[in-house]
């Protein structure tokens, strides 16, 4: 018998022992003093570059001042000629499709569509001189643009309209002189003005980083570890980190989070365990658009109404424009909440002629990415959704003409004529345009993955966790605890627990009546008790 | 009632019975709150509290748990919980009737034999069923994901659906059985005798001419008829 007994114990001790093994060294990795100290080191550049005679000319054409870089950076632009910075496409495996050359050379979006003959305008912001036409050299290393990502010195700025060159005003030989690392105001000028304006596009990109506090942007604020862009987007040979899949399609070279906090950064286990499932970003970034407002909605069937000949402008009650003739209807959004989807890092495109159905909301880039996917974690993305011109018998999207460099050209922002525009850009493309189009709804996800905020800010677990209006009240093809039931287990187990009352106080209420009466009784009902109970 | 029957002081429930059955009602009633937060029923803690309340409160029952079967298996008391089919009516009727007659209770509780038949069949079921079914669907709704954080990949579970709904329905049964039960506790010689026994250990139990030597015994040493049957 005491062996038996030992035995149990034995068996009991062993059992938590292994449950122990099995439940792993969940390990809290907190390397924050590390990462503090490791950016408090800001580098300076190594070399004075005022001081190289080959810099020390009068430049009169930008392609000179690239010239001079590659005498001492020879082969450096090899790199660059490589990246989807200078193509703007890049080779990319999309899911049905195939592998396909895509990017902003050839991908479409929902705010000013394409760059197909708008170059002049679009093109200012390639890394590239006078990208203006289909024809550009992309093999001559002498249009790469240097200065657009290295000049430190803040004068250099690109001509509006001058498809990639520099402003007149620039003093090519004063800013090929301060050149070093990118900063902010490198990276910023493209990508917090994307699509026409500050935080256009993205909602988690503008303006505001260019200097701003911890409570915006933990990271980048000045008054915290002030992080620049290339910090977490690091290059090697010019190969920058970080893709955004409006235009990427592959779950590589991705900038991420993991790279410096790991995956288990909390102290609390059941949130290390989260991140299995849950992207940093999800509760992280709690709300964008949180200075300036963002670009929610972008209505081009209107545009085009023009008042005594001319084009207007309405705003709306956050001083966004509401109303352009160049470009319809918009709404803006501030501190807005992101929705939230299922990605695994792979997304699909449209492309160029792929034809759809103007009855359904287009997808012009899906994210892929479901509960059952192990490699799927929830993110947060902002939706943009617009109605966007398509040809009506070709049943394809059209990306017309918006700019207009001369009368005549069929630019849509000096004539306000859709045919024409369209016209024009298809034919850009090498596209057959019907003479008829319509405007079908159209949505664009872009993931959020800046202005991170600080863990004060972030969401809490009844965000998510709660019956009612939660966070994740779209996701539904999993089980979340707190918003989750099964109402027949519920029906069930309110009825049990009711009939139980039921009884209790069906029981009591008689138990309490018989005492009242007995009571009442006196004695005589005592005494026959008495008896009965002595007969027994 | 107390007036002609002979009565006497009985050592009914011992010491570890006793811290097991109050710090369990505690465990319980804490497992109670917070799982109907997590359940989304109720807001009490906030769910992040509700959470690590939970969960530390259900790893405290598991040891309590461990210990307690051991007790139960040293001791022999695993006896009392074996069901039998005897006087289950007599109870139900005694229940249902008898208890508004001020007829007498239809079992008699003695230190050997401290459960009718109806609690031995309802503990039982407890400890066979509902307890087994909360700990194993607990212990998968804690710890269904870390296998896999090892790469024990063919122990990861799909989902939580399954485990979460067979925990809430037995949560409910728990639940309607907790409300029984103290409603049952009532149901002694007086309002709280039962009551009284489970916190001193003593209960006025009706003597008994066959068994009061015995009584008397265990009374006077309560680990006698332990190391009695541990002998046989």
């Amino acid at each position: 018998m005491k062996k038996i007994l030992l035995s149990v114990l034995i068996l009991a001790l062993g059992t938590f022992l292994i449950l122990n093994l099995l439940i792993g060294k969940n390990e809290f990795q907190n390397n924050l003093p590390e990462l503090k100290e490791k950016y408090a080191k800001k580098e300076k550049t190594a070399a004075d570059h005022t001081k190289f005679t080959q810099l020390q000319k009068d430049f009169t054409r930008p392609q000179d001042v690239t010239a001079a870089c590659i005498t001492c950076h020879n082969e450096r632009h090899t790199e660059v000629m490589k990246t989807s910075h200078w193509n703007w496409e890049r080779t990319e495996y999309i899911t049905g499709k195939g592998i396909k050359r895509v990017g902003k050379k050839n991908i479409l979006n929902n705010f000013c569509i394409g760059i197909a003959g708008n170059e002049t305008s679009c093109n200012k912001c390639h890394i590239g001189y006078g990208w203006d036409d289909p024809n550009f050299d992309f093999t001559d290393p002498t249009n790469v643009d240097c200065l657009a990502c290295h000049d430190n010195s803040n004068e250099y700025m690109k001509q509006n309209g001058g498809a990639g060159m520099p402003d007149p005003s620039v003093d090519l030989a004063f800013v090929a002189q301060r050149v070093g690392k990118p900063q902010r105001t490198n990276c910023g000028t493209c990508h917090f003005l994307g699509g026409g304006g500050n935080n256009v596009k993205h909602g988690d990109l503008e303006t505001e980083l260019f200097s701003t506090t911890r409570d915006i942007d933990v990271h980048m604020g000045v008054d915290g570890s002030d992080l620049n862009c290339v910090d977490c987007h690091t290059a090697e040979n010019h190969q920058m980190k970080g893709k955004v899949f409006s235009l990427s399609s592959m779950n590589k070279d991705r900038s991420e989070c993991e790279t410096c906090h790991s995956n288990l950064p909390h102290e609390n286990s059941v949130l290390n365990e989260h991140t299995q499932k849950v992207a940093c970003q999800t509760c992280h970034i709690p709300l964008y658009a949180k200075v300036n407002p963002t670009k929610m909605t972008w209505d081009w069937s209107t545009a085009g109404k023009l008042k005594d000949g001319q084009p207007i402008t309405e705003f709306d009650s956050l001083g966004k424009e509401s109303y352009t003739s160049l470009k319809g209807n918009f709404t803006w959004g501030k501190n807005v909440e992101p929705e939230y989807i299922w990605f695994n890092g792979t997304a699909s495109h449209y492309l160029l002629g792929d034809t759809m159905n103007p009855d359904e909301t287009l997808q012009l880039n899906q994210l892929y990415g479901s509960y059952e996917d192990p490699a799927a974690k929830i993110i947060p993305v902002k939706i943009h959704r617009a109605k966007q011109i398509y040809d009506k018998e070709y049943m394809y999207l059209i990306q017309p003409k918006t700019v207009s460099n001369f009368e005549g050209d069929g630019g849509f922002w000096r004539e306000f004529d859709w045919n024409r525009a369209s016209e024009e850009g298809m034919k850009r493309l090498n596209l057959p345009y019907s003479g008829s189009y319509d405007f079908v709804k159209t949505e664009m996800t872009w993931p959020l993955n800046h202005m991170v905020s600080t863990k004060e800010q972030s969401l809490s677990c009844d965000d998510c966790h709660t019956r009612e209006n939660g966070r994740l009240a779209s996701l539904t093809d999993f089980y979340l605890p707190g918003r989750d039931y099964s109402p027949a287990v519920d029906m069930f187990g309110a009825g049990v627990i009711f009939f139980t009352a039921l009884g209790i106080v069906t029981h009591a209420i008689a138990r309490f009546m018989k005492w009242k009466k007995k009571k009442e009784g006196g004695k005589e009902d005592d005494v026959k008790k008495e008896e009965q109970g002595n007969e027994k | 009632m107390k007036s002609n029957k002979r009565t006497e002081k009985v050592y009914v429930y011992r010491s570890y019975e006793r811290f097991w059955h109050w710090s369990q009602a505690l465990l319980m009633i804490l497992l109670m709150v917070t799982g109907f937060e997590i359940h989304g029923s109720i807001s009490f803690f906030g769910f992040e509290y509700a959470v690590s309340i939970h969960s530390t409160a259900a790893i405290i029952l598991v040891i309590l748990t461990v210990f307690t079967i051991f007790w139960h298996l040293s001791t022999g008391e695993w006896r009392q919980y074996i069901p039998t089919r005897q006087n289950i009516k007599a109870q139900l009727h005694y229940y249902v009737f008898g208890i508004f007659e001020d007829a007498p209770h239809p079992f008699r509780k003695t230190k050997l034999s401290k459960l009718n038949p109806l609690q031995k069949l309802v503990y039982a079921s407890l400890k066979v069923i509902i307890i087994p079914l909360m700990i194993v669907t607990g212990l998968a709704y804690l710890y269904y994901r870390y296998p896999h954080y090892n790469k024990i990949a063919h122990l990861n579970i799909a989902g939580l659906e399954v485990i979460a709904l067979l925990h809430t329905f037995g949560a409910f049964l728990l639940v309607a059985f907790f409300l029984a039960h103290l409603y049952l506790m009532t149901t002694g010689e007086t309002v709280t005798s039962n009551l009284k026994a489970m916190i001193t250990g003593y209960e006025e139990l009706e003597a008994d001419e066959k068994k009061e030597v015995i009584n008397e015994i265990i009374t006077e040493s309560p680990e006698v008829i332990s190391e009695k049957e541990t002998l046989s």
